[in-house]
């Protein structure tokens, strides 16, 4: 790896302080705050990626592989969720979902 | 070094879109943004020196879920503008907790050190003078199948639910209903009437049964 570890890791750190942020800022749309969800796992894959290049060990690239699958999981539960509710109800707000709150 | 200055090109596109996901103001665009980040996210992992994920990072990233997504925000009919009210109101908040956690970062990034054994520990060396698809195929299949067959019923889960919840019974034209066909007995819905010559047989009164 000729690029150094830190590098990978501000820009993964920077990554993941965006998708924080994000999912401040869009307090209202669930798609883009699962947007956002998904951007925080890729940081964590970068993360992966980079300490197994740097420590030459296969364990990372094998852990990205499960983040993978469960961020693709969580993206079609999630927005099949989206679907339905906004056939139900017409609307996605977020504040709006209090349907459980008793 | 050159590959300095492509790690700092492709990893100022990454951040960039990224950026450009959360502020943008159409949806559509956020989705396109979130595409491009995931590409230039694929190049840093290549230049990591994993190829294999790079390609599957775009495959299932770029041809699923980024389409997925595509497809949700093109078929929903949601007006988006009321979506981002607030918007100004939450920034604050919003970059605050953000500067805190970027602080706690760089306070670990700049902080650690790799402790003098630990390259010994590690679980599973890279081979050499093989590719990196050998070598991740090389121990997803032996040493952590069981993670594996257990991603891959996570995915099954996940279709199923997917498909569950948003399948949607719609009652439209006639449809067959096959138990009700084979429930059907002959005795129920056949008599013999003996018809008389010259007289014919009169039709049977209706029973309750066969008005509805």
């Amino acid at each position: 790896m000729q690029v150094p570890l830190s590098h990978f890791l501000v820009v993964a750190g920077l990554l993941m302080v965006l998708g924080v942020f994000g999912i401040f800022m869009n307090r209202k749309n669930i798609i883009i705050i699962m947007m956002s969800i998904e951007l925080i796992l890729l940081a964590a894959n970068i993360n992966f990626v980079a300490f197994s290049g740097a420590l030459h060990d296969m364990v990372g690239q094998v852990f990205t592989m499960f983040v993978l699958t469960v961020a693709a999981a969580e993206a079609a539960i999630g927005l099949a969720i989206v679907v339905i509710y906004s056939r139900n109800r017409g609307s996605i707000e977020v504040e709006d979902v209090t349907l459980m709150k008793g | 070094m050159l590959a300095n200055l492509f790690f700092d090109i492709f990893s100022a596109i990454l951040l960039v879109s990224a950026a450009m996901v959360i502020t943008s103001r159409n949806p559509v665009h956020s989705v396109l943004f979130l595409i491009l980040a995931f590409i230039n996210a694929a190049v840093l992992f290549l230049m990591a020196g994993a190829e294999f994920l790079a390609l599957v990072l775009v495959i299932v990233y770029v041809g699923a879920v980024a389409v997925l997504f595509l497809f949700v925000v093109m078929m929903l009919d949601v007006d988006f503008v009321a979506l981002r009210e607030g918007f100004q109101k939450y920034a604050p908040v919003g970059a605050l907790v953000g500067v805190v956690l970027f602080v706690e970062l760089a306070l670990v990034v700049t902080g650690w050190t790799i402790a003098p054994g630990a390259t010994g520990l590690r679980e599973a060396p890279m081979p050499d003078g093989v590719s990196n698809t050998v070598a991740l195929g090389s121990i997803l299949y032996t040493q952590y199948i069981f993670l594996f067959q257990m991603a891959g019923a996570i995915l099954l889960v996940s279709m199923i639910g997917a498909i569950v919840l948003t399948l949607r019974d719609r009652k439209r034209g006639k449809t067959q209903n096959m138990n009700q066909q084979h429930a059907r007995m002959a005795s129920e819905t056949l008599s013999m009437v003996n018809a008389k010559l010259g007289a014919g047989a009169a039709m049977p009164a209706k029973t309750p049964e066969d008005v509805v």
